[in-house]
């Protein structure tokens, strides 16, 4: 018995000298990466800001985070969610011409390959690069950061889509053909019962992702959440972003759980 | 929804062996009623005008435009901030991937039998991911001082709640049937967890670890923007200066980068799957 145990174990490879190269080349990789812990300088006075954070979180601004006015945490969670849904919205009506045109079952090869490049060049610009170019065109605030996040959604919502147009099953289409089905019948009956679920589930994924997006986009001028917190932060009032923090805190947990649920009633009914 | 189905009458037919059939009443009306309202909202909070957008998009095309073409000298002052950021993803990611296995261990409720440790974990997970990668980098830059570390600090954090959490998930997937079987024969936990659970889930765990480093390498590229070092701060300055020229050039020099890092990072996934 135990021979023949011996005589198993003895046929495993031996991944010894794969596992020494990996660690060898990651260390070298790391080494090499070591320079970016020069900038670090830490004060006193670092630690006290630290403290101050947590303490603000702990003791957040009240009349901040209950208020209902403009500046009020919800209403600054509307403007969010409000942001990143239309954001999503717009990026979808974009992505779904793009993603029909870039797939290798609709369009042929060489066609492919010209829109999948286009689609990972506007898919390599940040976002916060888009949010000053649009600040051009819409004037600062939460119009800017929807277009942001319209172009930004692009690149995902159209990877996906592709993946989802080439499972396209072609016999369904094929049968309604024999059928005698007009073109009308054939997408309303053939093509939408295929795509519509995981379309949709694509696009709520996508509004969760730009939700945490559009945290940010204050940075620029292109409204939601952010700007605020910015603000609070390089004045050094803890306690408002302590509010904030709370705020966004709970946005992104609740809409995650939502979009979770949302996504799994839709996938598998 | 039972509500919209008592509002709406099920259409019931008679098939021909006499059986009763229903089909509920469709929902399409209801969800294009609610995604309008939605619509209307956004629109009504955001200011979205299609007007302004269609009379002002030369604006957007115009700056595009004096991007190019790019300046291609420029690339010698580009490229030590881009390899400063890939550093600054490269090891972010490293330890945040490192650190993610012991507190996904934590979390997972087959390995770790204790409901109060798992949701502590869990909790300290989810916190940390709520944050914005740019807000905690500012956050370090004030703790920290300006620079790479306040960066690669952002990183690490965002890197560790990410991968912890997708670990943590498919731990609790695994086949316990071999770890139980060592466990019986009188090994240890870890010993057993090292033998029978890690070769399960270390395929998963390195793909999701390189997954994060190629999202990294793209989003620290805007970490500059708040003082945090890497390719962004030029950027910005670029941008605030107009050499639009320039700007044109770090874009494409990022995107070069992200080429080759994706690239060989799917084929290294896929290899591992």
């Amino acid at each position: 018995m135990s021979q023949k145990l011996e005589a198993v174990l003895s046929k495993e490879p031996r991944r010894g000298l794969q596992y020494g190269v990996t660690i060898i080349i990651l260390l070298i990789l790391l080494a090499s990466s070591a320079p970016v812990l020069s900038g670090a300088h830490i004060t006193s006075k670092g630690f006290e800001i630290g403290w101050n954070i947590l303490s603000g979180i702990f003791t957040p601004d009240t009349s901040l985070l209950f208020g209902l006015g403009d500046s009020g945490v919800a209403y600054l969670i509307l403007q969010t969610i409000a942001i990143a849904f239309l954001g999503t919205l717009v990026g979808a009506i974009i992505a779904v011409p793009l993603s029909f045109i870039s797939a290798t079952n609709i369009v042929p090869k060489p066609v492919v390959i010209v829109t999948r490049v286009i689609i990972m060049a506007i898919r390599t610009v940040p976002s916060l690069v888009y949010g000053l170019m649009f600040i051009r065109v819409t004037g600062p605030g939460p119009f800017a950061g929807v277009m942001t996040l319209a172009i930004v959604s692009i690149g995902m919502i159209s990877k996906l889509f592709i993946e989802t147009i080439e499972d396209l099953d072609s016999g369904i289409l094929e049968s309604l053909d024999a059928f005698g089905s007009t073109l009308f019948q054939k997408i309303r009956y053939g093509i939408l019962p295929q795509l519509g679920s995981d379309f949709i589930s694509i696009l709520v994924y996508r509004f969760d992702m730009n939700l945490r997006e559009a945290t940010i986009l204050g940075l620029v001028g292109a409204g939601g959440i952010g700007a605020p917190m910015i603000f609070a932060l390089n004045a050094y009032h803890w306690h408002q972003v302590g509010a904030i923090l709370i705020g966004l805190f709970i946005l992104v947990f609740v809409v995650e759980i939502l979009s979770d649920k949302l996504r799994q009633k839709i996938l598998h009914g | 929804m039972s509500w919209y189905d008592k509002l709406f009458e099920a259409e019931s037919f008679t098939l021909e062996n006499g059986k009763q059939v229903s089909q509920k009443f469709t929902r399409v009306p209801l969800i294009i009623f609610l995604l309008l309202v939605g619509i209307v909202v956004s629109v009504w909070v955001t200011g979205f005008s299609v007007v302004t957008l269609f009379t002002n998009f030369v604006g957007f095309w115009k700056i595009l435009a004096s991007m190019f073409p790019p300046k291609l000298p420029y690339f010698m002052q580009v490229w030590r901030p881009l390899l400063m950021t890939i550093q600054m993803s490269f090891f972010g990611s490293f330890f945040g991937a490192l650190v993610a296995l012991p507190f996904a261990i934590l979390a997972a409720s087959n390995i770790t039998n204790n409901r109060l440790i798992n949701l502590v974990v869990r909790f300290i997970l989810t916190v940390v991911r709520t944050i914005p990668t740019l807000v905690s980098a500012l956050i370090a830059t004030y703790i920290f001082g300006l620079g790479t570390f306040a960066g690669t600090v952002a990183i690490f954090l965002f890197s560790f709640s990410f991968v912890g959490k997708q670990l943590f998930e498919y731990m609790e997937t695994v086949d316990m049937g071999a770890f139980e079987a060592l466990t019986a024969t009188g090994a240890n936990t870890s010993r057993a967890f090292v033998t029978t659970i890690l070769p399960q889930v270390l395929p998963t765990y390195l793909s999701t670890a390189l997954f994060a480093f190629e999202g990294n390498v793209r989003y620290a590229a805007i970490l500059g923007y708040v003082g945090a070092g890497g390719i962004g701060m030029i950027l910005n300055e670029k941008i605030g200066w107009r050499e639009f020229q320039s700007v044109g050039m770090i874009l494409l020099s990022i995107f070069i980068a992200v080429v080759i890092i994706e690239t060989v990072s799917q084929q290294l996934r896929k290899y591992l799957s």
